[in-house]
C-alpha cells in the first residue's frame, strides 16, 4: 500500500499542530496566500508520497549539507519523510547492493513517477572515469536512472553549470546534467550551495501543486530566481547614494556601506539570498560584509576576480580587463592618429608650396 | 566621383556644381542629438563602471549613484528613439540618408573606391576624389564601427537595463529575457556592454580626427556639411 505524506508524518511522530504550522510555512515561503495552507494540508493528506531518488556524481555535498539544514520549524523532518527519500548515498542507512536494490525497486515501482535530484554532475573524459558510482561510471546511473524519471531536479551549481569541477581548463570535463540528458524537464535550482529553504521549496512545489515551478528561459524557478541580489539587497540605499567600500577596513566598510566597488556580484546574481536569507533568515554573505561571489551564475569560477567590479576578460588570450584593452587600443590608435595628423600636414603645406611653385612656373 | 543621382542633379545645376544639399534637417538635428547622447552615456557608463568616491553622510540625504544611473539611462533612450527616428529617415528622406544602412558589398567599383580611399590615407594618392555623400571608406567604417557598436549598445544596454526594470517590463521582455542566456550569465553582458564604450571611444576619434583632416585636405566640406547641409566643393575640376 502506498501511503500519504501526512500518514508518513504522522508515523514519523509528527503531530497535527505541527503538520499544519510546516504548511503554513511552506506557503508563506513559496509566496503564497493564507488560503494555501488548506491546499497544501490537503495535498498532503491525500497524495501518496512521491519517491525521490537523490544521485550524486562529481560534487562536495555542500548541496546536502545545505538541505539538511532547512532552518523552518520541523522543515527537515517533514521534508525528508515527505518526499521519501529513498535512495541517497549520502545519507541512506542501507549500503553497497542493498542500497542499489531500492534504485531498482523504486524504478520499476514507480516507474514514470519518480522525481530524480541529481547533486553535481558527471564527468565525461577517460569514459567517465573520474566519479565511479557502485563500480560503474556515475554517467552511466544518470542515464539510467533518467530513462524512467518524471522530472529531474538539478541540485547546485554542479548540476545546473558546472562549476568548480567544469572551470577551465575542465580536465575531467565535467558537464551539467541539462547537457547530457535531454528529454526530461529539468529544473536547475543553482547555487554553492542552494538555499536550504529553496531547495525545500522547489520540492515542495512540485508535491503539493503537482507539477514543476514555473521557469525562467535558463530553468531556475522564478520564484527564488526571478531577481537579482541587488534588487533586494538592504545596502540598496548606500548604493543609490553612492556610499561605498573602497577597503575591507575602511569607514565605508564599518559603516556597512554597499560592496559595489569591493567586486559584489549582486548586481550580477539571480538568487534568493537579499531576502530568504541563510541559516533560519540569520545573515547573509554581504550582510556578513562580504560581497556576493555570485556563485548562482553560470561559470562564477572563470569570471574573473570575485574582488574585480571590471572583471578579466579571458576570450583575448590574456588576461586583462576591459578598461586596460580598451585604454590600449585608444592609446595605439591616438598615437596613430596623431602621427597621420603631422604627416598630412607635412603633405598638405607641400602640395601648396607645390600649387604656388606651379602658378609661379 | 559623383553618382549616377548625384550627376543628374550636378546636370539639374548646370555644370559647375559648387554646393549640394545632402543631409536634410533631421539627419542633422540627429546627428547631433546622438552625439550629445553618446557623450552623456560614455560620461554616466563610466561613473557607474568605476563610481565616485564615497559620499558623506546619511544614505537618505544623497542620491548621486541613482542620478548618475538616471543620466545613463534617459540617454540611453534619447540614443534607442534617435535611432529608430534616423531608420524611418533613411525610408522618406533622401537618397543620402540611406548610405548609413545599407553597405553595397556586392559592387565592385565600391570596392575599388574604399581601396583608393585607403591609399589616400596611406598618402599614396596625391589628389583626392569629390564626394556628395560619404566617401566609401567613410561609409564602410560608419557601418562597422558606429552602426553595428550602436546596435549592440542598445540591444545589451537595454538587456541590462531590463534587468533593473524586472520581469513584465518592456525592455526585459525584448532584450533581457535573450541577451542574458545568450551571453551565459549578466557579468559576461556587463563586460561586453563595457568593451562598447571603448569602441565608441576609438570610433568618436577616428571621426571627428578623419572629418576635420578632409575638411582641410579634401575638394570639399566636412564640418560645416553637419551644421548647414550643403555640401560646399572648392574646386570645378571633375
Amino acid at each position: 500500500m502506498v501511503e500519504t505524506f501526512y500518514e508518513v508524518m504522522r508515523r514519523q511522530g509528527i503531530t497535527r499542530r505541527s503538520f499544519l504550522k510546516y504548511c503554513s510555512l511552506t506557503a508563506a515561503s513559496l509566496g503564497l496566500g493564507p488560503a494555501f495552507v488548506p491546499k497544501i494540508a490537503h495535498a498532503m493528506e491525500t497524495k501518496p508520497r512521491t519517491p525521490v531518488l537523490w544521485l550524486h556524481g562529481l560534487e562536495c555535498t555542500c548541496c546536502s549539507e545545505s538541505f539538511i539544514r532547512s532552518g523552518h520549524p520541523l522543515a527537515k523532518d517533514a521534508v525528508l519523510s515527505m518526499i521519501s527519500l529513498d535512495y541517497d548515498d549520502t545519507i541512506m542507512t542501507a549500503a553497497g547492493h542493498q542500497a542499489e536494490a531500492i534504485l531498482e525497486e523504486v524504478m520499476t515501482r514507480y516507474k514514470g513517477n519518480y522525481i530524480l535530484a541529481v547533486e553535481g554532475n558527471p564527468p565525461l573524459n577517460q569514459e567517465g572515469m573520474s566519479c565511479i558510482i557502485g563500480g560503474k561510471p556515475f554517467i552511466e546511473q544518470l542515464k539510467h536512472v533518467a530513462k524512467d524519471c518524471k522530472a529531474i531536479i538539478s541540485w547546485g551549481s554542479c548540476a545546473s553549470w558546472g562549476c568548480v569541477q567544469a572551470a577551465k581548463p575542465n580536465p575531467t570535463q565535467a558537464t551539467p546534467v541539462h547537457k547530457v540528458i535531454h528529454d526530461k524537464p529539468i529544473i536547475k535550482v543553482p547555487g554553492c550551495p542552494p538555499i536550504a529553504e529553496v531547495m525545500t521549496g522547489v520540492i515542495t512545489y512540485m508535491l503539493t501543486f503537482d507539477r514543476l515551478p514555473e521557469l525562467d528561459r535558463q530553468g531556475r524557478p522564478k520564484m527564488f530566481y526571478g531577481q537579482r541580489i541587488h534588487d533586494k539587497c538592504y545596502r540598496r540605499p548606500h548604493f543609490d547614494a553612492g556610499q561605498f567600500a573602497e577597503a575591507w577596513d575602511d569607514e565605508g566598510s564599518r559603516k556597512g556601506y554597499c560592496l559595489y566597488k569591493m567586486g559584489c556580484k549582486g548586481p550580477t546574481t539571480y538568487n534568493a539570498c537579499s531576502t530568504v536569507r541563510w541559516n533560519g533568515g540569520v545573515s547573509f554573505p554581504i550582510q556578513s560584509g562580504h560581497g556576493c561571489i555570485g556563485c548562482s551564475e553560470d561559470g562564477f569560477w572563470d569570471k574573473g576576480s570575485f574582488y574585480d567590479r571590471v572583471t578579466d576578460i579571458q576570450q583575448f588570450g590574456v588576461e586583462s580587463n576591459a578598461d586596460r584593452v580598451g585604454g590600449a587600443a585608444l592609446g595605439v590608435v591616438g598615437a596613430a592618429v596623431a602621427a597621420h595628423a603631422a604627416v598630412s600636414a607635412i603633405k598638405q603645406s607641400r602640395s601648396k608650396q607645390s600649387d604656388v611653385n606651379d602658378k609661379q612656373g | 566621383m559623383l553618382s549616377a543621382q548625384d550627376m543628374r542633379e550636378a546636370e539639374a545645376h548646370g555644370r559647375s556644381v559648387k554646393a549640394v544639399y545632402v543631409y536634410e534637417a533631421p539627419v542633422r538635428l540627429w546627428h547631433w542629438v546622438n552625439a550629445l547622447a553618446i557623450t552623456v552615456l560614455a560620461i554616466s557608463g563610466w561613473f557607474i563602471a568605476s563610481p565616485l568616491p564615497s559620499q558623506p553622510g546619511e544614505a537618505s540625504e544623497n542620491f548621486l549613484m541613482g542620478y548618475i544611473r538616471f543620466a545613463h539611462f534617459s540617454a540611453g533612450y534619447v540614443l534607442l528613439i534617435g535611432l529608430l527616428g534616423r531608420i524611418y529617415w533613411a525610408f522618406v528622406g533622401n537618397h543620402h540618408a540611406r548610405q548609413l544602412f545599407v553597405l553595397p558589398i556586392f559592387n565592385g567599383t565600391w570596392w575599388k573606391e574604399v581601396l583608393f580611399e585607403l591609399r589616400w590615407y596611406l598618402f599614396l594618392e596625391r589628389d583626392p576624389k569629390k564626394y556628395v555623400g560619404h566617401n566609401p571608406l567613410a561609409q564602410f567604417s560608419m557601418f562597422t564601427l558606429f552602426l553595428t557598436t550602436t546596435l549592440f549598445m542598445i540591444v545589451t544596454g537595454f538587456a541590462l537595463y531590463g534587468e533593473g526594470a524586472q520581469e513584465g517590463s518592456w525592455a526585459h521582455t525584448l532584450f533581457t529575457s535573450w541577451v542574458i542566456p545568450l551571453f551565459g550569465q549578466s557579468q559576461d553582458v556587463h563586460t561586453w556592454h563595457h568593451v562598447g564604450l571603448w569602441v565608441f571611444l576609438l570610433f568618436v576619434l577616428l571621426h571627428i580626427y578623419a572629418a576635420i583632416r578632409e575638411d582641410i585636405m579634401s575638394r570639399q566640406s566636412l564640418v560645416s556639411t553637419m551644421l548647414s547641409g550643403w555640401r560646399m566643393f572648392k574646386d570645378d575640376k571633375p
